[in-house]
């Protein structure tokens, strides 16, 4: 608080933004001297892991920069787009932890429309996915806002089956009519390149390696923006952030709580659609049985170090895509597992959470 | 052993976590308290109930040593949830990745990375592999039914989940109460957990909860925060669980497609690679029933209206 002390006491334009990058920078020592610690309790020497870590997420050494960054921007995206969707839904007072179902449908909505690949013109094609699998995504969400307004169901349980029933629908179907042509495995066929993002980056900046790098990623990032409109400069997310602050004021006012509810779960869902078919089309290039290792959880995290705020949920997305990125070299050259830094992340959230929630049992004289 | 025991055998070592999950679950949700952090308590305590197992060799102290790492969990989550009203579902869900990524790493250090394996005995099996844990699970059905709805302390319980504030009017500590729901949650699935490395199987396997704590929460719900609801609702879950194993024995994929044959949906079904019945929507089948419960349900039989808010004592 002493930090917070010296600022300016009145509000001035730059407050908030001093105040938030001072948070930022203590919350960042305070991860580094977590981390560090974890490793010296496991053996790991804190040195080379931190550079480990730091060559995986940002380059040095053998792996360079473009490769390195493009790895922690590939890995940000679905975390990013996943981590709106929670922003959108928690903004509006609606835990939805139904990310990875919504996900999952986006996705196998854009596998079974890429069975008509010898039909339909590529391009066409790719944006019918993108269109198609937003509004399946849109629809699942739709559905446990609606069983919310409607039956009184938490959305967090429903959510909850709808992921399940999200994922056992990929799972039949990649053992079914989906699967690939061997009938062997438990996928789809690889998707034609035609169909995939193209990679942008040149291989001449990664010296000669193919970074995984899509215009995919450009969508995703477009859509902090455009979620930062919504939110802040529409009378529609100007309802949605009242429905989620104070429902019975909402009410008095005049805004249909239910149908803002339902909203915001359709968009929230759509996001994650998103999510799925850039995916698809991105990175994984085919569905799987395990298409998704649990990003629709993981955004709740990004979403909640983020502030619960776009520009908050970027920064935050792109943090722990560096995380990930760096953990991945961290495994593969120090024998370092990627669980151990998983540890230190889920650590660190608990504290924010923690420290959050005491600040606000607590409210000091500078709270805003 | 014939088909329809090998599947009534099934059913119950499937039921049996999944009951013990979600009776602490519905006691704890009673009290208003929604713990998503369940997948993170099993996942926790089936490793130290086979690593205290693996240690001193007595599956029985595995088993304590699990329901003891249980209520840690249940009192650290209340912490957060009691005493710094911390929002549950996002504490729960990252009590979940941590626990997650504990066990891993833990097992990855102790075990993994110098090439032993994590066998362990296992608790005495009773008939087949049905062990100990499994006919006690209906006993405490019945406590938990005797708890909530014949004691003062179960009526105090679900008023703190229904009306805190009339609660706490009348004297109740509504913290104190909760407190002691999410003890009792910890404790059931810590017994669960232990189930899972020590009776059902002899060994861990890093993340073999697979999505079992998220299970309990849908039978909480299916079941209508009810003990006897509870069991039933484990019961189809756990059915339909050990069915995908037996659905091939069983003969359900002869019926399958001797009914595609009467259709004459063979060639159509064959282009679809379809040949046999996809199993997964056997598993999906309980979430969907879950699904239609609580799309037919009345409000009569909602969950409890405190569910999930902290109470703040002025």
């Amino acid at each position: 608080m002493s930090l917070a002390k010296r600022l300016p006491a009145k509000p001035t334009p730059l407050y908030p933004l001093m105040r938030f990058l001072g948070i930022a920078f203590l919350y960042i020592i305070g991860f580094l001297i977590l981390l560090v610690a974890t490793f010296a309790v496991f053996g790991v020497a804190p040195n080379k892991a931190l550079f480990a870590l730091q060559q995986g997420a940002l380059g040095g050494g053998p792996i360079s920069p473009a490769y390195a960054i493009s790895e922690t921007l590939v890995r940000a995206t679905p975390l990013l787009l996943t981590g709106l969707s929670i922003v959108v839904a928690w903004q509006t007072g609606m835990f939805s932890i139904g990310g990875d179902g919504q996900l999952l449908m986006g996705a196998l909505t854009a596998t079974v429309l890429a069975q008509l690949q010898h039909v339909v013109n590529p391009n066409l094609l790719i944006f019918l996915m993108l269109v198609c699998g937003t509004l399946v995504g849109a629809l699942w969400g739709a559905i446990a806002g609606w069983l919310r307004v409607k039956r009184n169901v938490q959305e967090v349980i429903s959510t909850i089956m709808l992921n399940y029933i999200a994922l056992y629908l990929v799972g039949a179907a990649v053992v079914g009519p989906l699967q690939e042509s061997s009938h062997s495995n438990p996928e789809s066929n690889l998707l034609p390149d035609k169909l995939l993002f193209a990679h942008i980056l040149p291989p001449s900046w990664s010296g000669g390696i193919t970074t995984r790098l899509h215009s995919g990623v450009l969508l995703a990032f477009l859509a902090v923006p455009i979620v930062w409109l919504y939110l802040y400069r529409t009378l529609q997310g100007f309802q949605l952030r009242i429905v989620g602050q104070n429902p019975e004021a909402a009410r008095a006012a005049g805004i249909s709580v239910n149908q803002t509810r339902v909203r915001a779960m359709a968009i929230s869902g759509a996001l994650c659609g998103l999510a799925g078919v850039i995916q698809l089309l991105g990175t994984s290039e085919r569905l799987s049985a395990n298409f998704s290792p649990g990003w629709g959880y993981t955004a709740i995290p990004v979403a909640l170090v983020g502030g619960l705020h776009p520009i908050g949920t970027l920064l935050s997305a792109l943090f722990f895509g560096a995380l990930e990125a760096g953990s991945v070299n961290a495994e593969q050259t120090l024998q370092v597992p990627a669980s151990l830094i998983a540890i230190v992340q889920a650590a660190a959230v608990l504290a924010i959470i923690g420290v959050n929630a005491w600040r606000q049992r607590y409210p000091t004289e500078l709270k805003d | 052993m014939s088909i329809v025991a090998g599947v009534l055998l099934g059913t119950l070592a499937e039921t049996t976590p999944l009951l013990y999950t979600a009776l602490g679950e519905t006691v704890a949700q009673r009290s208003g308290v929604i713990n998503v952090g369940l997948e993170g308590i099993l996942l926790t305590s089936a490793f130290t109930a086979s690593l205290a197992t693996y240690h001193i060799g007595n599956p029985y102290i595995g088993v304590g040593i699990g329901l003891l790492t249980g209520i840690v969990f249940a009192l650290l989550f209340g912490f957060f949830a009691l005493v710094l009203h911390a929002d549950q579902v996002v504490t729960g869900v990252v009590f979940n990745l941590f626990a997650l990524g504990i066990t891993g790493t833990l097992y990855r250090f102790l075990f993994a990375l110098h090439d032993k394996s994590l066998i362990t005995a296992q608790l005495p099996l009773l008939h087949h592999t049905v062990t100990i844990l499994t006919p006690l699970s209906l006993p405490a059905v019945v406590f938990v039914w005797w708890w909530l709805y014949s004691t003062r302390s179960g009526l105090e319980l679900r008023a703190c989940g229904e009306q805190p504030l009339a609660a706490d009017a009348a004297g109740i500590s509504v913290r104190k109460t909760r407190a002691v729901a999410l003890i009792f949650d910890g404790a059931m699935a810590g017994i669960a957990g232990a189930f899972l490395s020590v009776a059902d199987s002899n060994t861990f396997v890093p993340n073999m909860s697979a999505g079992k704590g998220f299970i309990a929460l849908a039978i909480v719900t299916a079941g209508r925060w009810n003990p006897i609801g509870c069991l039933v609702a484990s019961l189809l879950f756990g059915f339909t669980n050990s069915l995908q194993f037996q659905a091939q024995t069983l003969g359900f994929d002869t019926l399958y497609r001797h009914m595609a044959a009467t259709l004459h949906l063979t060639v159509f079904l064959h282009r679809l690679n379809l040949d046999h019945f996809p199993y997964q929507l056997f598993l999906a089948l309980p979430y969907v029933v879950t699904m239609l419960i609580l799309f037919g349900s009345s409000r009569s039989t909602r969950a409890p209206a405190a569910l999930g808010r902290p109470y703040r004592k002025e």
